[in-house]
């Protein structure tokens, strides 16, 4: 049978290479002579005539067995399928996004929640505060809808969260005593601007363990270009003594990590500076940047020039992360570190994140989308509260984001960890959230060859590191 | 010989299933067999000794033949190993000498 060398990508090392199987998501050392072998079927070639039937046929079997096991070598005439093949469902739940509120302090002039590209139809909005009938609704539908699963996770988003704070204090009291009553585990996380994290809150939240991300910019300046109050002021100086205030506390309670959620805009480029500040000025335990979502031609938007500069800041850091991990010490880059335990675990996915599979978010006035940005779309809504979700439009959407529909996708080596990219970016950018989010291609390549990169200097000097990512699911 | 090295979660879990050598590195003999129908599978359900079906379990008491004769299984029936090991000596072939086969009183 004709056997061709399937799709992969290396990273060079110290003896060989460290090769990442893209329709198996495997990553193996190869040495040269392996390597060898792997080129030797670039074009195709018939297996059983390469193996011959002399002395050294039985080596060149083993070493061809390993490669076509780990998906290095495929039949000739492979191609991934091009109908979706969902688990089966319904996909039990796991984690749940309660939108408890769609009102801010701040006046971010890059929100999506507010700004031009806001997809929520203003005909669907719904009150500005849940009410904690509806959240305890959101956590019987969590509850009711997760079977099989011991751990199940609520996270709560605005909207400025924490502005709806007594609805999120009786909802973790309800989801604990429910959890309790069905001797299971429901965590909780919370992302917020900071501004409201007053002494009861803090200890709330470290007594609760919740997971919290924090968002903030950067420095001062880098900062209060965007994330300013409705009057301009920037919020910098105002949240720093709080944010010291949480980690302070929540280091004492051994809580979780407590992450900066960096938004990344044209007047943003300093990654390393921004990462700097947050860790060593403020405390914070991980720092994960993300990409201002925009229509083009925003003033914040990222150009094309945009987009290498955050790359090679992104490169900086990564030299960093790799001294730090050959040292067995934390470093705080989290899109790095999300990568290689990715890397490390061999994730495939046929869908770029949990949106409608494990995940649903659920709006202020109960209504269940795809996620937290889709709430109150109108278009993506996926169910609600009384009636329940809508399984035949949760089903139709997964089918149309599966990564077999996402024929561009099928020659890219990224394929396994970006599976096409964010919906919701994909509908601020298309119209259509099941589109592929081509605009970000090259970058996204770039940066995966980061993390297989980082991936094998770190093998190559302390393979123990990654110790670290065996016991995380 | 080349090195291939499995070193993610997923290619260990290849390996691992893979089960014979794997490269160098990771070369998996293959184990003996264990004995004994419990961690075996088998045959004399799906298909006879000889992956044939021709000894299947027609008669139903050719499963009870099995047990005797292949694992020591004393709640079904009589065990050839110390209390009776002359039970199923009348019983050649059981498909026609099934009837041969007769109860033990202990």
């Amino acid at each position: 049978m004709k056997y061709t060398t399937a799709q992969h990508r290396r990273a060079e090392g110290r003896a060989g290479s460290y090769v990442w199987a893209t329709r198996s998501a495997a990553i193996a050392f190869l040495d040269p002579d392996a390597v060898a072998v792997l080129d030797e079927f670039t074009g195709g070639r018939d297996a059983e005539a390469w193996m011959g039937a002399d002395e050294a046929s039985k080596e060149r079997r083993q070493s061809f067995d390993a490669l076509a096991a780990l998906g290095l070598l495929e039949p000739a005439e492979f191609a991934l399928p091009l109908t979706p093949d969902l688990p089966a469902m319904p996909f039990p739940l796991g984690t749940l996004v309660l939108n408890v509120t769609n009102k801010c302090n701040l006046s971010c002039t890059y929100c999506y929640e507010y700004g031009e590209d806001r997809i929520a139809t203003p005909d669907s909005k719904g009150p500005a505060l849940m009410s904690a009938e509806t959240a305890r609704g959101s956590v019987d539908l969590l509850f009711n809808n997760s079977a099989g699963r011991r751990n199940v996770s609520l996270t709560f988003f605005g909207g400025e969260t924490l502005l709806n704070f007594p609805v999120i204090r009786e909802t973790v009291e309800y989801a604990e005593t429910r959890a309790r009553a069905e001797g299971r585990r429901v965590s909780f996380a919370l992302t917020t601007n900071a501004t409201l994290l007053s002494e009861e809150v803090i200890t709330f939240l470290t007594q609760h363990h919740f997971g919290v991300n924090i968002s903030i910019d950067g420095p001062r300046e880098t900062h209060d270009a965007h994330r300013a109050f409705a009057s301009g002021k920037g919020s910098h100086a105002m949240i720093v003594p709080k944010i010291r205030a949480l980690i302070e506390a929540n280091r004492a309670a051994k809580g979780r990590p407590i992450g900066a959620r960096v938004t990344v805009t044209a007047h943003s480029q300093d990654v390393r500076g921004i990462h700097d500040h947050l860790v060593n000025e403020l405390g914070f335990d991980s720092v994960g940047f993300a990409p201002v979502t925009s229509a083009p031609g925003r003033d914040y938007a990222l150009s094309g020039e945009n987009y290498w500069t955050l790359l090679r800041g992104f490169s900086e850091l990564a030299d960093d992360f790799v001294a730090a991990a050959i040292a067995n010490r934390h470093h705080a880059f989290s899109n790095l570190n999300d990568v290689l335990r990715e890397l490390h675990h061999g994730v495939n996915k046929a869908h770029p994140c949990g949106a409608g599979l494990g995940l649903l978010g659920v709006s202020t006035a109960g209504e269940i989308g795809l996620c937290h940005r889709f709430v109150e779309s109108g278009r993506h809504e996926v169910g609600s509260l009384s009636r329940g979700i809508d399984e035949d439009r949760r089903k139709a959407f997964l089918e149309a984001g599966h990564i077999s529909t996402k024929v561009v996708c099928h020659t890219c080596f990224a394929r396994p960890l970006c599976s096409g990219g964010c919906y919701h970016e994909a509908q601020v950018r298309y119209n259509d959230a099941s589109q592929p989010n081509l605009h970000s291609c090259e970058w996204i390549r770039a940066f995966m060859d980061l993390g297989l990169q980082s991936y094998a200097r770190i093998m190559d000097e302390n393979p123990a590191f990654f110790a670290r990512y065996e016991e995380s699911a | 010989m080349s090195k291939i090295i499995p070193l993610n979660r997923k290619a260990k879990r290849i390996a691992a299933s893979f089960g014979a050598s794997f490269g160098d590195a990771h070369a998996l003999a293959p184990q003996d067999p264990p004995l004994g129908c419990t961690t075996i599978f088998a045959p004399g359900w799906e298909v006879d000794t000889d992956g044939g079906t021709s000894n299947l379990c027609t008669p139903i008491e050719r499963d009870l033949y099995d047990c005797h004769h292949s694992c020591y299984w004393p709640a079904q029936v009589p065990d050839a190993l110390t209390n009776s090991p002359n039970w199923s000596q009348s019983c050649g072939a059981p498909v026609n000498d099934w009837s041969q086969i007769d109860l033990v009183f202990p």
